[in-house]
């Protein structure tokens, strides 16, 4: 359904010729839209180690703003390590290092004088497994709004919570128990939730960590749904382990391996034509 | 060779007739039955014979001050004369004053615990702490006694009272002993157990409960709010189970509080608790309604620990409710 969507201009009935015409021209407009595109998050150089362990090499990766990027590759490869230095969702374990620069917006995330506290709020995170607060949907929703305190009276309170979970597409389902406690939605409603609880204080970025892999294939549907939408204002970059799905929801991929960032391109080329055999290796199922 | 036996052997266990094995069959599950069953049984009876038993023991006093014995205030044996409520103040404000002073401390210790301290230290620490359980509540009492108190009338009262002795709860003499002091030995005994059961339960929350809350630019206490939110029914178990600790502490209580059964509002004023009283007078008791007075404290002990607990279960279940969907 998504597929179709996005595609929507391909897909009148058009003959094949003036078809492949186009795709080529719009693959040309594209790149040139690529090269003008605002580039928003952007690693250089970057090593990241856990004590000795090094878990990072290299990374150089400039993400445009508002596009939605998947991560993918084998397990263990990094992915999560790279997306959580992106808001330094590392500094919290001790042995972690940081070698190179994060660049969001032209400025080094891993300066010195970054308000930690403030990035994590532009830069916005979803969790494999969902993580709502036990408390009231309603209070899951303000408490990021209060801590930052983005809201300046009550009506304006509600009136954030309630645009937050109409843009995370939950507020038809929940607007009639949002005193209910949080604990009692489903597994995919409690995601949903999590994204709204993000959206709430208003991000530049957004990261999301396998998001959709504790949940059914329905539940996932409206989550990629979700992403395709948030793509409309926001950076979003998912990991992901499910090739359809990064297809599904990307603009742009990333494939990693043993802590390298082996190939960066558009979704469809890099599940194409990539350019490196290990990419198609992976992508085709040959390892991983 | 020696394997393949084996083997067979064990192939043949598993496919033997399930009769042959006593402990599979249906009259040996009915045994267990039985067996768990009475076992409840008996304890069941046994709560049963010590209430009734105590009701028996205690029924001069019973039938004499009726509900009066709860709400009178005199304690006097030479005219034949007991009223309990001295006794329940001086056990309820002497555990409450051990929370008060007990819970911040608790809470502090289990966060920087869990939280700030070196992760070679945590195990180091959490050892102290619970040594600290382990001692025999006498030696907290000698401890109070030559220690304590002397600190207490020489530092920490004459303080209390020059700045807040317009309060009656500060409100002077002060002797060093009383129900301020007694607090405080309470709550030394009642922070190892609050510690414990608190760092168990913050170490049971999910890390992603707190990078949660980072993630949406929270500052570092702003996170450890929200993992205490997490923890909360634990740690109000492991308070509840401080507090009853503390209602029935006896000895260490004893050396300190004064054993004078009178009640005043002044925190630095001697007291008795019903655990005190019991163990002191119980040798003195020299005829029944004595003797039965006395057992009748024991059922207002009893009874005001099991109203506590029963508090305690409804509050976690009320708390812990939102949690099963
Ligand atoms: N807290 C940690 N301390 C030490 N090593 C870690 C830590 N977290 C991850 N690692 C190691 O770093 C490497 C990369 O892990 P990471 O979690 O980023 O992989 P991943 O690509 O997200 O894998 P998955 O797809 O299974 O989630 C792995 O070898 C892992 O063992
Ligand atoms: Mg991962």
């Amino acid at each position: 359904m998504l597929v179709k969507n996005r595609n929507m201009e391909n897909t009148s009935l058009e003959s094949k010729e003036v078809k492949e015409v186009k795709e080529v021209k719009e693959s040309k407009e594209n790149k040139e839209e690529a090269k003008n595109l605002k580039v928003e998050v952007e690693a250089e150089n970057l090593n990241f180690f856990y004590g000795e362990k090094q878990a990072l090499y290299s990374i150089n990766l400039k993400i445009p703003e508002k596009s939605v990027t998947a991560f993918i590759g084998p397990s263990g490869c990094g992915k999560s390590t790279f997306l959580r230095t992106l808001n330094r969702m590392n500094d919290i374990i001790v042995s972690a290092r940081v070698e190179g620069k994060i660049l969001l917006n032209n400025q080094n995330i891993y300066a010195p004088n970054v308000d930690v506290v403030d990035l994590r709020r532009r830069v916005g995170m979803v969790f494999q497994k969902s993580t709502p607060f036990p408390k009231s949907i309603f209070d899951n929703i303000v408490y990021g709004i209060k801590i930052n305190k983005l809201a300046n009276s009550r009506t304006e309170l509600q009136q954030m919570v309630e645009q937050a979970l109409k843009q995370a597409a939950l507020w038809d389902e929940v607007k009639d128990r949002l005193n209910d406690s949080a604990l009692a939605l489903s597994g995919g409603q409690q995601q949903r939730l999590c994204i709204a609880r993000t959206l709430a204080v208003m991000p530049e970025v957004i990261l999301m960590d396998e998001p959709c892999s504790a949940l059914d294939p329905i539940a996932t549907e409206k989550i990629e749904e979700l992403i395709v939408e948030l793509r409309e204002k926001y950076t979003v970059i998912i990991v992901t382990h499910n090739m359809q799905q990064a297809s599904r929801v990307s603009d742009y991929t990333a494939f990693f391996l043993l802590g390298q960032l082996i190939e960066f391109d558009e979704t469809e080329k890099i599940f194409t034509y990539p350019k490196e055999k290990k990419t198609e290796d992976y992508i085709t199922g040959r390892f991983g | 060779m020696e394997n393949l036996q084996e083997a067979t052997k064990t192939d043949n266990l598993i496919l033997a007739p399930r009769k042959k094995r006593w402990l599979m069959s249906p009259s040996a599950d009915k045994a267990f039955h039985t067996l768990t069953k009475s076992l409840a049984l008996f304890l069941f009876t046994l709560v049963i014979a010590l209430v009734a038993s105590m009701i028996y023991n205690s029924r001069l006093s019973l039938s004499r001050f009726g509900l009066s014995f709860v709400f009178s205030s005199t304690w006097d044996p030479v005219k034949e004369l007991f009223g309990a409520l001295p006794f329940v103040y001086g056990t309820l404000v002497s555990s409450i004053t051990a929370l008060i002073i007990a819970i911040p401390i608790s809470l502090g210790v289990a966060i920087f615990l869990t939280e700030e301290c070196p992760y070679k230290l945590r195990p180091i620490v959490l050892t102290l702490v619970e040594l600290l359980a382990a001692i025999p509540s006498v030696a907290y009492g000698l401890w109070g006694i030559f220690v304590l108190v002397p600190f207490m009338r020489n530092y920490i009262n004459p303080v209390l009272e020059k700045g807040l002795g317009f309060l009656p709860l500060f409100k002077g003499p002060s002797y060093g002993i009383g129900l301020l002091t007694s607090g405080m030995i309470l709550a030394v005994m009642i922070v190892p157990i609050i510690t414990a059961i608190s760092v168990n339960s913050l170490n049971s929350v999910l890390p992603s409960q707190r990078e949660a809350a980072l993630a949406l630019g929270a500052t570092r206490w702003e996170a450890t709010q929200i993992v205490l939110l997490n923890a909360r029914s634990g740690i109000i178990g492991g308070i509840i189970l401080g507090l009853g600790r503390a209602l029935g502490e006896t000895m260490a209580v004893t050396m300190v509080i004064g054993n004078r059964p009178e009640i005043s509002l002044s925190l630095l004023a001697p007291s008795y608790t019903m655990a005190s009283v019991i163990a002191n007078e119980f040798t003195e008791a020299t005829y029944d309604l004595y003797l039965h007075a006395l057992i009748e404290i024991a059922i207002l002990l009893f009874i005001i620990t099991f109203i506590v607990q029963a508090f305690a279960q409804l509050l976690i279940r009320q708390i812990s409710k939102g949690k099963k969907s």
